[in-house]
């Protein structure tokens, strides 16, 4: 580990996505592309949670309503509007503005974390249960019809912008799709290195100090919760494109299964909640199949995640980054340099949640000048953040 | 009058309902803090519980106020040695492991009784006011919410256990000095939460019949109702579930069931704009 290591992370991520950006399609059949698809929309949206949840410490039980909306918004105007490109514009602010408002009731109110969570849980929860008595004309939406339980089947697949009626191959939707996912894993880590992004951190270590400073801090995490609700919006488009909408994207397993991949990929960081969601869809699409598998029948997807979660939260609470990163360094222990940075970077793996920053340990430098203790900060906040009831 | 009847009879009995589905999460939150996520399920259970001692020939009476308190009573004794115990103090933790438990559950009683609807008749026939008919059986679980908050009352405010209860609650390491052991409490307390939990899901199984998926249906209603409530357990609950209620039934009545869900939700999220700490965290501080 050294100051490197960031860069070269950075690096490999981004080939990895390329590769996966142009070579998959060479070879995979178009159910498996299809199927790729949604994983990279389902990776959007674990972003959209790792960000708010694991950067500014909003746990978000319902992001899956920012995903429906997103979805359900895409649809209905993409079949009203005839060209889909205004429609994939709305599907990403509609749902910002709806997190926009929402935020304001919960961050004005000053509501704490735990509530928070509840609130956006109860939320997700009406909104699935009212898309989900839609059937009938009364809640045609101009041409299109929310279809209640059924969804809309019809969801129009997106056209090349300004030439409606030439729709997207499925190996268009793909590209688009896992680059759109590339361009906000970047985007995000570009935004948390900006001053915004370091207030949003420092606001999750301590809001009180934040606040003491002079900032608003309902503001900053208002601004990065819309952040979060825009990503779920652009994620439901994405799936809107692969598969349909219906109203079991506003569902509680929907709302679980993101935050089962962020503990899993691993709390505080970006790269994690996206291999923990597709390490969690594989095993997901695997087990459906293995419960057609006589003898294995008992095999419910439920249970296996139930466990699975409960299982990390009490014995991986670090996820898996934490874990290569510690076996990492337990196989090539790093050689100690001086200086306060690299101390700082090689302190990073242990405390796995602390990956704030790109750059390598510029984290604790931002903090440290209101502290007076520079480089002695950090590990007052090793481990995970403990909540006091 | 005899719509009226009929309407102060709906509200009472959405109230009563709001009350019941809380309660036990209200205990296990006021009390210690934990956050629940596996009521809903808790509830599924104490309904799968019923049904089927009452399948198996036990009297519906027996099942319902018995069988069903009892097993989810042990089974909530167990998850708290095996699961809660580890994350006291850490409350986003507890609520993702209980989220963990709902699942597994859900995917447990999936396998067992298969992904269908379950379900008995309501006792006690039907009531007749005027040209109005409603189930008798409603009316019984208004008394019964009613007779749940007068004895949580009575226990916490006269006996020695609710006075050991109230003294952990306010000050686990005081309670722990004067030779109280926190550890058992809370035990206990969780044990009690979700007996309670499961006598109504036991109850409310002949209205609704049981899914492995139910608890999705009251887990929000009970969440908001426990949290606009704020930190007194009992009234809280009461105070919340009738303001609630009352808005809930008015505006089913008015329009449909969903929007009266809505309705639901939209005035506890605005309650808890203007008052974050809930009803009694403003009104009524010192009740319990």
């Amino acid at each position: 580990m050294s100051r490197a290591l960031p860069f070269i992370g950075n690096v490999a991520v981004l080939l990895a996505g390329l590769a996966v950006l142009f070579g998959f399609p060479a070879f995979a059949e178009t159910y498996v592309i299809i199927n790729a698809t949604i994983f990279a929309s389902f990776a959007i949206l674990a972003l959209s949670l790792a960000l708010i949840w694991g950067y500014a410490g909003i746990l978000s039980f319902g992001q899956a309503a920012f995903f429906g909306l997103g979805g359900y918004t895409y649809a209905v105007a993409a079949i009203n509007f005839g060209d889909t490109t205004g429609a994939a514009a709305l599907a990403i602010a509609l749902p910002a503005l709806f997190a926009a408002l929402l935020g304001y009731f919960m961050f004005w109110g000053r509501i704490s974390d735990v509530y928070l969570g509840v609130i956006t849980l109860t939320v997700s929860l009406i909104l699935y249960r009212f898309v989900n008595q839609t059937a009938g004309e009364e809640w045609n939406i101009g041409d299109a019809p929310l279809g209640g339980f059924n969804g809309i089947p019809a969801t129009p697949i997106l056209n090349w912008p300004g030439r409606p009626g030439e729709q997207l191959a499925p190996e268009n939707i793909f590209s688009l799709a896992v680059g759109l996912l590339i361009l906000v894993y970047f985007g995000c880590k570009a935004l948390l290195a900006t001053r915004f992004g370091r207030i949003v951190v420092a606001i999750r270590e301590n809001e009180t100090r934040v606040a003491l400073l002079g900032y608003d801090t309902r503001l900053y995490k208002l601004a990065i919760f819309v952040v979060g609700g825009a990503l779920g919006g652009l994620s439901g488009l994405m799936f809107a494109n692969s598969v349909f909408v219906s109203p079991t994207m506003f569902s509680l397993p929907v709302s679980g299964q993101i935050i089962i991949w962020v503990i899993i990929g691993g709390l505080g960081t970006l790269i994690g909640p996206v291999v923990g969601c597709i390490l969690m869809q594989i095993l997901t699409n695997w087990l459906g199949t293995l419960n057609q598998v006589p003898g294995f029948g008992w095999v419910d997807p439920n249970l296996v995640l139930g466990v699975i979660l409960v299982v990390f939260v009490l014995l991986v609470p670090k996820g898996l980054t934490a874990l290569v990163t510690d076996a990492w360094q337990w196989i090539i222990p790093s050689p100690r340099a001086g200086g306060e940075k690299v101390d700082a970077a090689q302190r990073r793996p242990d405390e796995g949640l602390r990956d704030v920053d790109p750059t390598g340990g510029g984290g604790a430098r931002t903090q440290s000048p209101s502290s007076g203790s520079s480089g002695h900060l950090l590990p007052a906040f090793a481990g995970r953040r403990e909540e006091n009831p | 009058m005899d719509y009226a009847a009929i309407l102060a009879l709906q509200i009472g009995s959405a109230v009563a309902s709001l009350v019941l589905i809380s309660l036990g999460l209200a205990v296990i939150f006021g009390m210690m803090r934990v956050i629940n996520l596996a009521h809903g399920e808790f509830l599924m259970l104490g309904g799968y519980a019923a049904i089927t001692a009452f399948n198996k020939g036990v009297n519906l009476w027996i099942a319902m106020l018995i069988v069903a308190p009892l097993t989810v009573g042990l089974f909530g004794i167990v998850v708290e040695r095996l699961i809660i115990r580890h994350l006291y103090g850490r409350m986003i933790d507890t609520m993702l492991a209980t989220w963990g438990l709902s699942l597994a559950m859900i995917g447990f009683v999936t396998v067992v009784f298969g992904n269908t609807v379950s379900g008995i008749s309501a006792p006690l026939g039907s009531l007749t006011i005027g040209a109005y008919r409603t189930g008798a059986y409603e009316l019984f679980l208004i008394v019964v919410a009613a007779v749940l908050l007068t004895a949580g009352w009575l226990v916490l405010r006269y006996t020695r256990l609710g006075l050991i209860a109230r003294g952990t609650m306010q000050n686990a390491s005081m309670a722990a000095a004067l030779g109280v052991s926190p550890s058992l409490v809370y035990a206990v307390t969780f044990g009690v939460g979700a007996a309670l939990t499961g006598l109504v899901g036991g109850l409310l199984a002949p209205l609704s019949g049981v899914v492995p998926t139910i608890g999705a249906a009251y887990i929000a209603k009970a969440f908001i109702t426990v949290i606009s409530g704020g930190a007194a357990i009992l009234s809280g609950t009461a105070i919340a579930s009738g303001l609630l209620g009352t808005i809930n039934t008015a505006m089913t009545f008015a329009f449909t069931p969903v929007l009266g869900e809505v309705a639901l939700l939209v005035a506890a999220v605005i309650l808890l704009r203007i008052l974050p700490q809930g009803i009694t965290g403003r009104f009524f501080q010192r009740s319990l």
